[in-house]
């Protein structure tokens, strides 16, 4: 009997080893990417076509108000040195996460906004996820409205994307699971009741009706990392920028739709 | 740094049947949840939003602390005359916000 059962032990262990090292095995071919907002009824869609009714509009024109306002001992706005963000920021967040040569490392779009404030402006950066932040960064990623996502290709920032791949694929948390175990091999599922998604990250940042607010990546990234009870990286982390890098390397040539609604 | 999107159409026919968006930036704090040390958050919530069509009051809705953030408020009027739109959101806090558009009736 008990012979039975550690053979049975044995059996179970093996059959994990299998699953463990098929990890990985299954990304998603090109032609069958979707974006996050292919997945959701078309109630949700909805609020997200019309401007509107998009609640992250409220922070796009936030972000308008603080681009013209001067600030920080330079006594400068964002307009003094880019103009219109219609123009001067045009598909500019489609190349974010982008390499810093000075840091030497990729900074994402809140925090080059940041760089700026501190180097520039000459003022206090602003903190992850506080409104202001999130209304600057949401009107410059608007005006990628449309365009192909294009992070990534800097060769610099190969090391990079790879880390984050290596992250992307790592299990990790109690309950043992990588990204890749939804976002590469169950994305056409649902997991209680919702649309698991393959992750890639077109409309950020974007206004999630659970939150009922806008949010970066980042905070959606942290939420899934608490969700398979792992530690999550602190925002700003170089992990989780390196993540950013690999989910929109991984998402190129999609088109942004920033703010975007999300169930 | 509240702010409102409004949508009125610029221009309808007399009698025609137009709709209204109004959507308002706001937290909608319910004063139902804690903080991690237990202290109560207090309410903080729109109670009260009317829209006028060249004086007149066409609706009024009461809200309440179920409603989600940032209220999106959508009804339909009849397009009489050419005028104004006024909207007014009133809540805790002495919150108080108006916003307005034109339309041309021909």
């Amino acid at each position: 009997m008990r012979f039975a059962r550690v053979i049975a032990v044995a059996a179970l262990l093996i059959g994990a080893g299998i699953a463990v090292s098929s990890l990985s095995a299954n990304e998603i071919p090109q032609g069958e990417r979707r974006s996050g907002y292919d997945f959701m009824t078309p109630d949700t869609q909805a609020i997200q076509n019309d401007d509107t009714a998009n609640p992250g509009m409220l922070w796009v024109l936030d972000g308008e108000a603080l681009w013209k306002s001067k600030t920080g001992a330079a006594g400068r706005s964002c307009a003094d040195c880019h103009e219109d963000a219609r123009a001067g920021m045009k598909g500019v967040a489609a190349r974010y996460p982008a390499f810093d040569k000075t840091l030497g490392r990729p900074v994402n779009l809140e925090q080059r906004i940041n760089l700026c404030r501190v180097q520039h402006q000459q003022t206090t950066a602003l903190a992850y996820e506080s409104r202001d932040l999130l209304a600057l960064t949401a009107l410059v990623a608007q005006q990628s409205r449309g365009d192909a996502i294009e992070a990534g290709a800097d060769p610099q920032l190969e090391p990079f994307v790879a880390k984050g791949r290596e992250l992307f694929m790592r299990r990790q948390g109690q309950l043992n699971l990588g990204c890749a175990n939804c976002h590469d091999d169950n994305w056409d599922k649902r997991l209680a009741g919702s649309a698991i998604t393959q992750g890639h990250p077109t409309g950020y940042p974007l206004y999630r009706l659970e939150w009922q607010s806008l949010g970066s990546l980042q905070r959606r990234m942290r939420a899934c990392m608490t969700g398979v009870r792992a530690q999550a990286y602190d925002y700003g982390a170089p992990e989780l920028v390196e993540l950013e890098l690999y989910l929109m390397s991984r998402a190129q040539g999609m088109p942004m739709d920033s703010p975007a609604v999300r169930p | 740094m509240a702010s409102a999107l409004i949508n009125v159409p610029k221009k309808a026919k007399r009698g025609e049947i137009i709709e209204i968006k109004t959507l308002m930036s706001h937290i909608m704090e319910t004063g139902y949840r804690r903080t991690a040390s237990g202290e109560i958050i207090p309410r903080d919530i729109i109670t009260s939003f009317a829209c006028r069509y060249n004086g007149v009051e066409i609706f009024r809705a009461d809200l309440f602390p179920a409603i989600a953030a940032n209220p999106f408020m959508t009804f339909f009027t009849v397009a009489t005359e050419s005028g104004k739109f006024d909207f007014e959101w009133i809540g805790d806090r002495g919150f108080s916000e108006t916003a307005s558009a034109s339309i041309l009736v021909e």
